[in-house]
């Protein structure tokens, strides 16, 4: 992705980057050719890691999709199904409203999206670029609740939300992360990079803070904010510690907590738990296949920076 | 770029506000930092930190430091509590169960990390070379990043059942079948197996964009000199990702002290045989949690989670800083 990175058109990322040309297809950084033997070796590397790291997500998928009289105990195993069939998918939504939970998941999820989105990129703004007094102690605040892991405050968190009144309650959910401190500080390092010039060119026509955010530097970190987009699409999406304490009821399950609560009521078939765990993961992969571009280059930029 | 608003938003903007001067552009005396465009409302950069303030300090500092205040008092669930000093800290030095959760734990550290900073390095530098398809290959290996860790647990789960693919592909090979899942040490290794596979992919970007910094340079004047791929990589690819291999360890360290989800889903709620696979985490969702949830000594735990991340922590850099002397 670094190679991506010196062609990407964003100001202020390019500004360092050093010259990245590489050949096509050897990827060599000079001209020398790979050798045949290498090229082979390493795709031979690649489809096994390829086997190891998706393989176990096929086989959930080929899972899912077999049949009521086919053996998927069975050795040695069958990798395709005999008799294909989307029954299983049926059946799962017929043992839990896993639609619903799916429903519920994405409510969280887009509402972290644009949360995270606002909240970091005008948070991100105040720390780079604008100054008053206390603006280090704001930075330190957000540097602090970074450190602080979930984990270990979790139960002082549900405390803090039944005094809210937000138990059980998407909300609930989705406030802890509304605005991910990570985030802010993302956008606050993309702020940081761009150049003054610009801004201070609107300042002298006369605008205002707000135009001169929206306007001006907003625009300039787009890739950030893909980044930052995706992040809490996935975070939010894939969240389980926290919405297994904050949910009670199952109708207000998530759908990471309505499959555990598949998994543990209804063991004993593996077909239904499979489709379940497919119908979570195939809209994030399919987000994920499409935005992979603009995620690569942004965490890539983003680490290369610090 | 935009229609200059002219005299009313300019004349506001300008207005001197006590120190600050009128003139955006460089004064000779530059105060602190780079930026030389001076407030205009003293309120407005307020408004713009207000709500990432709000939620980290309601979401993320006030619990810490209530989690801290309520580690000295009884606190329950439905029970205001009172300050009981260090009781609860005593309490968690004769209990067996606060043993087990930081000697699974810190086992969890020490065989997730080094496998960490290993292997993701390795696949970054398969991956690093731009030939053909590359790209998806990527992208496909960091699948199992994106995928919520419930969907990895539970693929686990049926993968490594009494009757799943490992142990029906194991009894063609003939060895019987392996209880991966009711062992209490093969239970903790397989837990270890998922989190590595897990993150593998994220590691690997880390490592990927540190390896597109190392200066071509080098690598010419080391083929020029006569050195191998092997050679190459030991006296130059390393020393350029040495920092990256102590952040990624750190990372790696502390998320792996307060592991969670993949040994409760695989070892269940009560942590595997009689509770023997229990993290510290898990006990802490565990005592805390329920309506007679014992929300003080929970906390307690948790304040020995915070200060063993940050030990580690400290740790891992300190390796780094003694290494460069």
């Amino acid at each position: 992705m670094s190679r991506r990175e010196g062609r990407a058109e964003r100001p202020g990322a390019g500004v360092a980057a050093p010259d990245r040309r590489r050949n096509r297809v050897t990827g060599r950084r000079s001209g020398r050719r790979m050798p045949g033997w290498e090229i082979v070796l390493r795709y031979v590397a690649l489809l096994a890691v390829l086997a190891l790291t998706v393989g176990p997500f096929l086989w959930q998928l080929s899972t899912s999709l077999k049949g009521p009289h086919e053996d998927i105990f069975a050795s040695p195993p069958a990798f395709l199904p005999e008799q294909p069939t989307f029954d299983n998918y049926v059946r799962v939504a017929e043992t839990i409203p896993v639609w619903d939970y799916a429903l519920n998941s994405l409510t969280v999820a887009v509402v972290n999206v644009v949360a995270n989105c606002t909240g970091a990129a005008l948070a991100g703004y105040a720390l780079a670029r604008l100054r008053y007094r206390g603006r280090r102690a704001a930075t330190l605040a957000f540097i602090l609740a970074m450190l602080v892991p979930v984990e270990g405050i979790i139960i002082a968190l549900f405390t803090t939300m039944r005094g809210l009144g937000l138990n059980d309650t998407l909300a609930g959910v989705v406030l802890p992360l509304s605005v991910s401190a990570l985030n802010v500080l993302l956008m606050r390092n993309a702020f940081l990079n761009l150049p003054y010039e610009v801004e201070e060119a609107a300042f002298v026509d006369g605008a205002n803070v707000w135009q001169r955010f929206a306007r001006i530097a907003l625009p300039s970190v787009k890739g950030t904010l893909a980044v930052v987009a995706i992040l809490a699409f996935m975070g939010a999406w894939d969240d389980f510690l926290w919405p297994l304490i904050v949910l009670s009821d199952p109708q207000n399950f998530t759908l990471t907590i309505g499959l555990n609560y598949l998994h543990g009521t209804f063991a004993d078939d593996e077909r239904l738990v499979a489709a379940g765990t497919i119908i979570a993961v195939l809209p994030l992969i399919v987000l994920f296949a499409c935005l992979q571009r603009y995620f690569f280059r942004g965490v890539g930029e983003g680490a290369v920076k610090g | 770029m935009t229609t200059p608003t002219t005299s009313p938003a300019a004349a506001s903007g300008k207005a001197p506000k006590g120190r600050a001067p009128s003139s955006p552009l460089p004064t000779g005396r530059p105060r602190g930092g780079r930026s030389r465009i001076r407030r205009q409302l003293p309120v407005s950069p307020w408004l713009f930190a207000a709500p990432g303030l709000l939620v980290a300090g309601a979401f993320s500092l006030y619990p810490f430091l209530s989690t801290v205040a309520n580690s000295f008092t009884d606190r329950r669930t439905l029970l205001p509590g009172r300050f009981v000093g260090l009781d609860n800290y005593r309490e968690m030095l004769g209990d067996e169960m606060f043993w087990i959760g930081l000697r699974n734990s810190t086992l969890y550290v020490l065989g997730v990390v080094p496998a960490l900073v290993v292997l993701p390095l390795l696949l970054a530098l398969l991956v690093e070379k731009q030939i053909p398809g590359i790209t998806f290959f990527r992208s496909a290996f960091y699948t199992p990043v994106v995928a919520s860790i419930v969907v990895v647990g539970l693929i686990w789960v049926w993968l490594l059942d009494e009757r799943g693919l490992v142990n029906s592909v194991l009894e063609v090979v003939g060895a019987g079948p392996v209880g991966f899942l009711s062992d209490q040490w093969l239970l903790l290794l397989s837990a270890m197996t998922v989190t590595v596979w897990k993150g593998l992919g994220y590691y690997m970007i880390i490592y990927l964009a540190a390896l597109g910094n190392v200066p071509r340079e080098l690598h010419e004047a080391a083929s020029v000199d006569g050195a191998g791929p092997v050679r190459r990589f030991l006296t130059v690819t390393l020393p350029a990702v040495r920092s990256t291999m102590v952040l990624v360890a750190a990372l790696s360290s502390v998320a792996a002290f307060k592991v969670f989800s993949e040994v409760y889903l695989m070892a269940g709620p009560g942590g595997g045989p009689a509770g023997e696979d229990t993290t510290l985490v898990m006990l802490v969702q565990r005592t805390g949690t329920g309506l007679s949830g014992r929300v003080g000594y929970s906390a307690a735990i948790s304040v020995v989670v915070f200060a063993v991340t940050v030990a580690l922590m400290l740790l891992v850099l300190r390796a780094d800083r003694k290494e460069d002397a």
